[in-house]
C-alpha cells in the first residue's frame, strides 16, 4: 500500500513539523508514503464563506492529483472532513480519492489497527476533540486509545473537551468577539486540568488556544497529535 | 453592512464580554444539561426514536397541502373556525377582527413563539385591549418590556434575584430568595386576570391532521386556564406543526418533553378538540385555529432545506449552541434565536438583512447532534451561506479575496510564491487587515524556518 500526504496548505506553511511528524510515524510503522507536490489547499476557506465553485474548481484538482492513492492521510480532521464529507456534496459524487482520505489518527487505528506506535511523552495532556473529527468523522475513541499507549503520558480529561474553541476559519475574523469567549471557555476548562499540554488532532484549533495561551502567559502548551506520536 | 449586522455585531459582543450574564447563562443550561441527560436515558433507543420522528415530519411536510387540508375538514366538522394567514398582518386583523366582534376587552395569553413572530401583543395593546401573558417566564419578559430570550424558556437569562427585583419594580411585591414565594406572587395577579378575560390566546405544540385538534404541551397548567376559561380560544399555529396521526403524540410527546426540557412528559399535556359542546359545562364557546404561513411556504419550496420546518421548536440546538451560550438569545434580534433561527430567520424574513446570521457560527455541529428531529442544522449554515453569495449578498472586497485566492491555489507555483509573501509580511509583523481581528486579543505563530513542501524537496526527493 502506497499512501499519499495530504499536508493541508495552513499545516505547510504554518506547522511543517505537524507533517514531518506524521511522517515519522507512518515510516516507524514501515509505511510507504509519498507527497504529491501539486497538492495545494482543499478549498475549505472558501466553501466555509459560501464560495462553493472556487471550492468545486479545487476539489476536483484534488480528487486529479489523489485520484490513484490506495490511502491519503492528513493530519487535520477538518480537511479530511472537507474532503470525504462535502466533496461528494460539491461534485454531485464521490471518488476513489474523496472515500479513501483519512485523518492520521483515524487512519492508524481504524486503518492500520494500530494504536501502539511506541511513542514516549512523560507529560500530564488533555485532548481537546475537534469538531469536525468529533462530528463529521466521528473520531472520539481513535485519538485517546493513542494517547492511552504513549508511554508515560498522563491523559486527564477536561470537563469542556467536545466544547468547540471558536475558531470556525473566517468565524474567527468575521466575529472576533463571540470567538474569543469561546477561546476563554475552552481555555479555562484547559486550566482546570492541571495539564501541561493540550493536544489535538487540529493544527486549527490548537493555533486558536496557542494564541489565547500565549497571549496571557499561561504555562500550557499545545501539541499535535502527531507530534506527541512522534515522541520517543 | 446593514444596520442589522451591525446591531448584531454591537449586542453580540456586548453579551460575549458581560462575564456575570454568560455565568447566570451557563448555570441554567447546566442545569438543563443534567435533566436531559437523565431524560435520555428513558428512551430505549433514542437514535430510532430520532429516526423515527423524523421521517414521520418527512412524511408530512413533504405532503403538508393534504394533511392541512385534512386538519382543516376536522376542525370545522368538530365546531371550529379555521383561518389561513398568509403573512403576520393577516394573523394579527384576523385576531383583531375576532376581538371586535366579540367585544373583547382582556386577551390572556399562553406561551407562543408564533404570536413573538408576529408581534401580536404590540397590535392588541394599540387597539386597546389588556393583554396578559400568562406563562411565568412570558409574565416576567411582559413585566420587564422584554422579548423572550430562548423559545422554550423565555427569561433564561435572570437569576432568583433578577426576577424577585422585577417584581418589586413593577408589582410592588416585597423582595423574596424564594420560588415558591415569586411563583405565589404571579399566581395571585394572574388568577385575577384568567377570570376575567374574554379572549385566550395560545399556540400549538402539534396540530393533529386526523383529530383536527390542538397539542399543547407546558408545565404551569395557565395554557389550560387560557383555552378553557374564555369566551373565545384563538389557537394562532404554524403550519409546519402538523402532524399526521393521533398516535404520533405517542413519540412527539416525550420527544419534545424530553428535548426541551428533560422531562418524561411536561407536567400538562392538553388536546383540544374543539369548542364547547352541547350539554359540556365549560369551555369556549369559539375555537378558531390561524393557520400561520408567515415565509414558511418558501422555505417549503426549497427541497434542501425543507426538513428544517421539520422543527418542534423544543430549544435543544440552543442550549448545546457555544455562540447561544456567549452572546445569547436577545443578540440576534431574531424570534428564533440559536441555529435553528439562523437556519429560517434569511427564509423567512428578508433574506439579505438576515444574512449574517448563517455566517455567526463556527460550524460546530452540536446543534445537529441533539436536534431530535435529525435536522442537518449546521450543514443548512453552510446551504444559506451558498445562497447569500449565489445571489450577491457578499461584499465586494470578500469575492476579489476569494477570486484570488483561487487564482493562487490552482497552481503550485503560484502557491508557493503568495506563501512567501505571507510569510514575509508576518515576519515584517504585518499581520494585516485580514487576521487583525483574530491578533487583537491573540499571538499568531511565528512562521517557521521552512515550508513542508520544501523540507520535503530538500530531505526526500528521489528517497
Amino acid at each position: 500500500m502506497r499512501v499519499a500526504l495530504f499536508i493541508p496548505c495552513f499545516i505547510d506553511q504554518l506547522y511543517p513539523n505537524v507533517g514531518i511528524a506524521m511522517v515519522t510515524v507512518l515510516r516507524r510503522l514501515k509505511v510507504d508514503v509519498y507527497y504529491p507536490a501539486e497538492q495545494t489547499c482543499c478549498g475549505q476557506p472558501a466553501f466555509n464563506t459560501g464560495y462553493w465553485d472556487e471550492a468545486r474548481a479545487l476539489a476536483r484538482r484534488y480528487v486529479d492529483i489523489f485520484a490513484d492513492a490506495d490511502a491519503i492521510v492528513s493530519p487535520s480532521g477538518s480537511c479530511t472532513a472537507m474532503v470525504r464529507n462535502f466533496y461528494p456534496e460539491l461534485l454531485g459524487k464521490a471518488t476513489n480519492a474523496t472515500v479513501h482520505t483519512y485523518e492520521f489518527a483515524e487512519f492508524l487505528v481504524k486503518r492500520l489497527g494500530v494504536t501502539d506506535v511506541g511513542a514516549r511523552f512523560p507529560q500530564r495532556v488533555t485532548y481537546h476533540d475537534s469538531c469536525h473529527a468529533l462530528r463529521e468523522l466521528r473520531l472520539k475513541d481513535e485519538p485517546r486509545q493513542l494517547l492511552r499507549k504513549v508511554q508515560g503520558l498522563e491523559l486527564v480529561e477536561m470537563d469542556q473537551a467536545e466544547t468547540c474553541c471558536g475558531f470556525g476559519g473566517t468565524f474567527a475574523v468575521k466575529f472576533p468577539m463571540i470567538s474569543y469567549a469561546m477561546d476563554d471557555v475552552k481555555v479555562t476548562s484547559i486550566q482546570k486540568t492541571g495539564a501541561q499540554y493540550v493536544v489535538s488532532t487540529d493544527s486549527s484549533c490548537l493555533m486558536q488556544i496557542d494564541g489565547y495561551l500565549r497571549r496571557v502567559n499561561l504555562p500550557i502548551k499545545t501539541i499535535s497529535l502527531a507530534e506527541v506520536l512522534a515522541s520517543t | 453592512m446593514t444596520p442589522t449586522l451591525r446591531q448584531f455585531e454591537h449586542d453580540a459582543t456586548a453579551m460575549a464580554d458581560d462575564l456575570r450574564l454568560r455565568a447566570v447563562i451557563q448555570k441554567n443550561i447546566g442545569t438543563y444539561d443534567i435533566a436531559v441527560a437523565k431524560g435520555r436515558t428513558r428512551f430505549a433507543d433514542w437514535q430510532n426514536a430520532r429516526s423515527r420522528a423524523a421521517a414521520a415530519k418527512w412524511e408530512t411536510i413533504n405532503h403538508l397541502d393534504r394533511y392541512l387540508e385534512q386538519f382543516e375538514r376536522n376542525v370545522l366538522a368538530n365546531g371550529g373556525h379555521v383561518f389561513w394567514a398568509e403573512t403576520a398582518q393577516d394573523a394579527r386583523e384576523h385576531v383583531l377582527q375576532l376581538a371586535r366582534r366579540h367585544g373583547v376587552l382582556k386577551v390572556v395569553k399562553s406561551k407562543s413563539m408564533t404570536t413573538e413572530e408576529i408581534h401580536l401583543n404590540d397590535a392588541l395593546q394599540e387597539a386597546g385591549i389588556h393583554t396578559v401573558e400568562t406563562d411565568l417566564g412570558e409574565y416576567i419578559c411582559q413585566l420587564r418590556g422584554e422579548h423572550p430570550y430562548h423559545i422554550v424558556t423565555p427569561v433564561m437569562h435572570l437569576s432568583k434575584a433578577d426576577i424577585a427585583r422585577t417584581f418589586q419594580e413593577k408589582l410592588g411585591a416585597p423582595l423574596t430568595d424564594s420560588a415558591e414565594e415569586l411563583t405565589m406572587i404571579a399566581r395571585a395577579k394572574l388568577r385575577h386576570e384568567f377570570l376575567t378575560a374574554d379572549m385566550g390566546i395560545t399556540g400549538g405544540n402539534f396540530a393533529i391532521a386526523d383529530t383536527g385538534m390542538i397539542a399543547l404541551t407546558e408545565n404551569e397548567g395557565n395554557a389550560r386556564l387560557t383555552f378553557s376559561m374564555p369566551r373565545v380560544h384563538v389557537a394562532i399555529v404554524g403550519i409546519e406543526k402538523l402532524i399526521p396521526r393521533f398516535e404520533d403524540l405517542a413519540l412527539f410527546w416525550p420527544l419534545l418533553a424530553d428535548s426541551g426540557t428533560g422531562q418524561a412528559l411536561t407536567a400538562y399535556s392538553s388536546l383540544i378538540g374543539g369548542p364547547r359542546q352541547e350539554r359540556e359545562a365549560d369551555g369556549p364557546r369559539e375555537f378558531h385555529v390561524i393557520l400561520l404561513d408567515n415565509g414558511r411556504t418558501r422555505l417549503l419550496a426549497d427541497a434542501e432545506q425543507r426538513d428544517a420546518l421539520h422543527c418542534i421548536r423544543c430549544g435543544a440546538c440552543l442550549n448545546v449552541c457555544p455562540v447561544y451560550k456567549n452572546i445569547g438569545g436577545h443578540a440576534y434580534g431574531t424570534t428564533y434565536q440559536g441555529p435553528i433561527g439562523s437556519v429560517i430567520t434569511p427564509h423567512l424574513r428578508d433574506a439579505r438583512e438576515w444574512s449574517h446570521l448563517p455566517y455567526a457560527s463556527s460550524l460546530c455541529g452540536a446543534c445537529t447532534d441533539v436536534c431530535p428531529l435529525r435536522i442537518e442544522l449546521h450543514h443548512h449554515l453552510l446551504h444559506n451561506r451558498r445562497n447569500a453569495v449565489r445571489r450577491r449578498f457578499d461584499n465586494v472586497v470578500q469575492r476579489f479575496i476569494f477570486r484570488a485566492w483561487l487564482c493562487a491555489m490552482q497552481s503550485p507555483a503560484r502557491y508557493a510564491i503568495a506563501a512567501k509573501l505571507g510569510v514575509l509580511a508576518l515576519r515584517l509583523g504585518w499581520a494585516g487587515p485580514l487576521l487583525k481581528p483574530w491578533t487583537d486579543r491573540r499571538d499568531f505563530p511565528a512562521p517557521p524556518k521552512q515550508s513542508f513542501r520544501d523540507y520535503w524537496r530538500k530531505h526526500e526527493r528521489g528517497a
